[in-house]
């Protein structure tokens, strides 16, 4: 019965074929993150409609949108929101004036660059947490070697109101603006040169050339090293977390854990979880169509 | 920037390169500066001003690695010449060893937190890797119906915020018993983890001549042994650069790890944060702890140097 095979479909039949081999590598990984990561948000929205307590075996309530209103409601709710927001602006901004000119600086040709560069990218792969606990050394008011070499007293960054945030700010640009200068430099380095040789033919002043020739073509990748910060500020939980526990500074992720793992307000934190998911995927969504975009280039 | 030739332009070259070095120094002096607490005496560690100079002594990490008492007599000479070296530092500075009823040390708890978190970051890395490559390969080879979408939503998965994740997930191990097991976070670390593969992965496949399996198919291979002889030899160097990554991101990971573990599964990043306790705490052992903890991330931040921003735009940017 062998007989009648054609070479084409001798082939199709040889080990398996590619539908298969596509389904095989596809579909476990993407079943995967469904079980791992859509199953348990919708697990979660359920009790977003509830006064479930994780911590008491008291019956559940469906309570329909009440949870939803109280965190509109809850003046506490809008001050993480607004203390998150203002976290971002600054961290983001500092990184990007840091970040930048430091790339500026650094796009030249310097000796063991690529080592002094390594050097700098050192802070960006520190586990947050820890980061945020040998800053809490550094801040320290009374020995601190910060408030010492900068001879600012006993500034107490951490404990008071009007800094901890900040103080918490500085860390994250101390991590964070390397990753700028690094996305910045190579938007730096894929300037063409002959650009910069016609600008200096025409006579163009420095000043002319960054804003005209310079900043135009480093754009696009400048926008994605800043969405990606803004979205990874935006979920800052561990630095903030270790660092201070100022209310001035509580950041939108702190609340969420103290409402759903101290306070065991299952309910509401889900609810409160729902409206950061969403504003998290609308970052997504810009920060996709830009990588997209930078990607066709 | 582009062509530096007057005297003028040298200059501020030269002015730029020491600013360059000013900044590397200042950037890592937070660095330096925890490094060097780990190796110093207790006294010198939170004394004013702050010391910069001293001899560098390595007890700290023999406190770090046990459990200790502190001297209530002073110790016999006897005693104190039969112990071994390390004893004898943790005996300098007005201490015993905390010994248990067969006269073994006690250790800390801190091996056991690092050997977790080993445990957790390797095995999710290679899970997470394995899945990623060949998930990327079929993206990168095949028609997949609404590849758009699918990509965007396996990047989403990944940008979850932590607690979000976390709140239904205590949930859900609490009823199956999966809370502070390795078995619970390395599941957790893989599906973070893998998105990320998947992304980074698909650049690195991308870039691999489909004309390398195609000639090899014509020459008889199956597309799998095409697959695992041809296309997996030649995305080596991104495999392991995204099994760095993945290690990294796992072996950094605290959220997850704080409210998930307490003791048995328990990694370092919750760990070393919760030994500052109250009252007068010894930053000379936390910041022995925290550098052992950060040299594993230094070493492949170093090995890592050319795909970093590769790694860290998800793959859009190539250099």
């Amino acid at each position: 019965m062998m007989t009648t095979l054609s070479p084409s479909s001798r082939a199709a039949t040889r080990g398996w074929s590619d539908i298969t081999i596509r389904n095989l590598f596809v579909i476990p990984t993407v079943a995967f993150l469904i079980i791992f990561n859509v199953f348990p948000l919708l697990y979660s929205l359920g009790f977003s409609f509830t006064d479930f307590r994780a911590s008491s075996k008291a019956d559940v309530n469906f309570v329909g949108l009440k949870n939803y209103a109280d965190i509109l409601a809850d003046p506490v709710i809008w001050r993480s929101f607004a203390t998150t927001l203002w976290y971002v602006i600054v961290s983001v901004t500092g990184q990007f004036i840091v970040g930048f000119g430091m790339a500026l600086l650094l796009n030249r040709p310097i000796p063991g660059k690529g080592f002094l560069t390594t050097l700098l990218l050192l802070p960006m792969m520190l586990s947050p947490v820890v980061v945020g606990l040998f800053w809490k050394l550094i801040y320290d008011p009374s020995w601190g070697p910060l408030n010492y070499f900068l001879g600012l007293g006993k500034t107490a960054w951490l404990t008071d109101p009007a800094l901890a945030l900040y103080a918490v700010a500085i860390t994250d640009i101390w991590m964070w603006s390397p990753f700028v200068m690094l996305l910045s430099l190579a938007g730096l380095s894929a300037v063409p040169k002959h650009l910069y040789e016609a600008a200096s033919i025409d006579r163009a002043s420095k000043l002319y050339t960054f804003f005209r020739v310079t900043l135009p073509l480093v754009a696009p990748i400048l926008m994605i090293a800043i969405i990606f910060r803004t979205m990874e500020a935006f979920k800052t939980f561990d630095i903030a977390f270790v660092m201070t526990s100022q209310p001035q500074a509580e950041l939108i992720s702190s609340r969420l854990y103290k409402m759903a793992f101290q306070q065991w307000q299952t309910g509401p934190a889900s609810a409160l979880a729902y409206i950061v998911l969403i504003m998290v995927l609308c970052i997504t969504n810009i920060y996709v169509k830009y990588l997209n975009k930078a990607k066709e280039r | 920037m582009a062509v530096v030739s007057s005297r003028a332009g040298r200059l501020g070259n030269r002015i730029a390169i020491a600013a360059v070095i000013v900044l590397t120094l200042i950037f890592l002096s937070p660095i330096y500066w925890i490094t060097s607490t780990a190796f110093k005496p207790l006294v010198m560690a939170t004394s004013v001003p702050p010391t910069v100079v001293f001899e560098p002594q390595i007890t700290p990490f023999v406190k770090l690695f046990t459990k200790r008492a502190q001297l209530t007599a002073p110790v016999t000479p006897e005693v104190y010449d039969a112990a071994p070296w390390w004893e004898k530092l943790v005996l300098d500075g007005g201490e015993r060893l905390a010994r248990d009823g067969k006269g073994a040390v006690v250790y800390s708890a801190y091996p056991d937190r690092f050997i977790n978190s080993l445990i957790v970051s390797i095995i999710s890395t290679v899970l997470a890797v394995s899945m990623g490559t060949i998930t990327a390969y079929g993206f990168s080879r095949f028609k997949v119906k609404g590849e758009a979408d699918l990509l965007f939503f396996i990047l989403s998965t990944r940008m979850l915020p932590p607690i979000v994740v976390a709140i239904p997930m205590f949930l859900m191990y609490r009823t199956v018993g999966l809370n502070d097991t390795h078995i619970g976070l390395i599941i957790l670390y893989t599906a973070f983890n893998v998105s990320f593969a998947v992304w980074l992965m698909k650049g690195f496949m991308d870039e691999i001549p489909k004309e390398y399996e195609e000639a090899a198919l014509v020459d008889g291979y199956t597309r799998m042994q095409a697959f695992f002889k041809i296309v997996l030899p030649e995305a080596a160097t991104g495999i392991a650069a995204t099994a760095v990554f993945c290690f990294i991101t796992a072996w950094n990971e605290y959220a997850f790890a704080l409210i998930l573990t307490n003791r048995r599964a328990q990694t370092a990043p919750p760990f070393i944060p919760s030994q500052v306790g109250t009252g007068l705490q010894d930053w000379t052992v936390i910041a022995a702890g925290t550098v052992l903890f950060l040299i594993p991330v230094a070493v492949f931040t170093f090995l890592l140097r050319n795909h970093l921003l590769r790694g860290m735009s998800f793959g859009a940017i190539r250099k």
